[in-house]
């Protein structure tokens, strides 16, 4: 079992700057996010995209924002666990929490601090009737284990870059890997693109468009998807795996039953304290929460963590009074043994 | 001369509301329909308005000219759901003089 001081529910960018606040405080963090790499939103959906907001950067790229807030906190050591949902949250007799995600892993920890975002990212799921019965039964939308997909036939849908990657990919692993898009364009990057028609036209991938898949065959696992190509008549392909790639959708998940008090899709928090929810111990924070006046920018997150830093510590620590210093005064000592502090001044009499 | 507009959007759960909409705010019409409260919270403009969700895909039911579509709308609306031949993404489209009396239909959550 992982054990943490503060764990903290999403790797966004007010995740990531809780970590430094708590360490501070030398509170030790822990994250988990539903996705494969931390950045939440800045790194999944928009990492190119500038922001004009973050205070002392006129500019900055998102995913640019997310990698030096993954330098500022190196030095505190968080622990990650990453492409897991949080799943179930069970409060133990000393106060002390215990987060179990989908995969399994179990943590336990003092303090919980969600920091979901908008919630975890969901596959979006095509509007294929029986597409459900077929999940893990050689329909997925993820590829975590290439391996699986060996001398096998695969249909991958979509026209992203996702799509496009895993179709190249997959084109030297798979006996047979098909590509059916919607539209006759595909929104990746041009080399990607590139690369398709040429695999395409080595006879390596099998390209169908504009078309859809409507339909998925096979009684306990897949054997072939119906496809709608455009003035065309339904056809059949036989396949063994069918991977639907249309991107990401977010969802509050199973944290909204966790017991916390919701209104429009956000967590309700103390505000004038601590951003505490209905359960003590359990804070929220960033865009996931709701209070009067509430406002969801990346640097609301920041101050939002900051003040729940305090708060985790003072119900960690009872009985010891912390004197807030400005790191300018008291410097940086990280977990890692690294210190950082601003140079003394020389005093020297001159002769 | 009035800055406002008048629009006609329909929720999700088939109610049509007259929207009064200012023009002089750089407001688009993701952030009209959120402003109004006529999706639920989380499910509208969930990118922030950057036609990288499709949460806000609507169907344009007047016969309006709209700006047209950029690179960017149509790579979305080429991977979204629900998507008909009248779809935009209210966030591509900007509260102007030009659109009083549009008529529009939020598209189905996905």
């Amino acid at each position: 079992m992982i054990t943490t001081d503060i764990l903290i529910i999403g790797a966004g960018p007010t995740g990531l700057f809780t970590v430094f606040e708590a360490g501070l405080l030398k509170l030790k963090c822990h994250l988990i996010d539903a996705l494969p790499q931390p950045g939440g939103q800045c790194s999944e959906i928009y990492p190119k995209k500038p922001i004009y907001d973050i205070p002392a950067y006129p500019e900055i790229l998102a995913g640019d924002l997310t990698k030096n807030l993954m330098e500022q906190i190196k030095q505190f050591e968080p622990g990650f666990t990453l492409g897991e949902r949080a799943e179930t949250i069970d409060k133990q007799e000393d106060g002390t929490f215990i987060v179990t995600t989908n995969k399994g892993t179990e943590h336990h920890a003092k303090i919980v601090a969600i920091a979901g975002g908008l919630g975890s990212f969901e596959p979006r799921k095509p509007l294929i009737e029986n597409i459900i019965n077929f999940e893990d039964k050689g329909v997925e939308y993820i590829i975590k284990e290439p391996e699986l997909y060996r001398d096998k036939k695969v249909v991958i849908s979509g026209g992203g870059d996702s799509a496009l990657d895993w179709a190249i990919f997959l084109s030297d692993i798979a006996s047979e890997v098909t590509l059916i898009h919607r539209r006759n364009e595909f929104r990746g990057a041009l080399d990607s693109v590139e690369k398709v028609q040429e695999l395409k036209n080595l006879g390596k991938i099998n390209l169908i468009t504009p078309a859809e898949v409507k339909g998925i065959l096979g009684t306990d696992k897949v054997t072939g998807v119906v496809v709608e190509k455009k003035g065309e008549d339904g056809f059949i392909i036989d396949t063994d795996h069918f991977i639907p790639l249309f991107g990401l959708s977010p969802k509050l998940g199973p944290i909204g039953n966790w017991g916390l008090e919701i209104e429009k899709n956000a967590i309700k928090v103390n505000n004038a304290l601590d951003y505490q929810t209905n359960i003590p111990g359990v804070y929220a924070i960033g865009d996931v929460n709701t209070y009067p006046g509430k406002l969801k920018l990346i640097l609301c997150g920041f101050h939002e963590a900051t003040l729940m830093c305090q708060s985790a510590f003072q119900r960690i620590f009872p009985d010891k009074k912390y004197v807030m210093k400005y790191t300018t005064v008291g410097g940086v000592d990280g977990f890692d043994g690294t210190r950082k502090e601003a140079p003394k001044a020389v005093v020297k009499a001159i002769q | 001369m009035s800055l406002d507009v008048n629009l006609k959007i329909t929720d999700r759960n088939g109610v049509t509301h007259d929207i009064v909409a200012p023009t002089d705010m750089a407001m688009n019409l993701m952030e009209v329909v959120r402003s109004y409260e006529l999706a639920e919270e989380g499910t509208i403009g969930i990118c922030g308005g950057m036609a990288m969700c499709a949460s806000c895909q609507c169907y344009v039911k007047s016969n309006h000219e709209l700006p047209e579509m950029s690179d960017d709308e149509d790579a979305m609306l080429a991977e979204a759901f629900y998507v008909e031949d009248n779809s935009r993404l209210g966030c591509q489209i900007q509260i102007t003089p030009e659109i009083n009396g549009l008529e529009v239909e939020l598209a189905p959550e996905s």
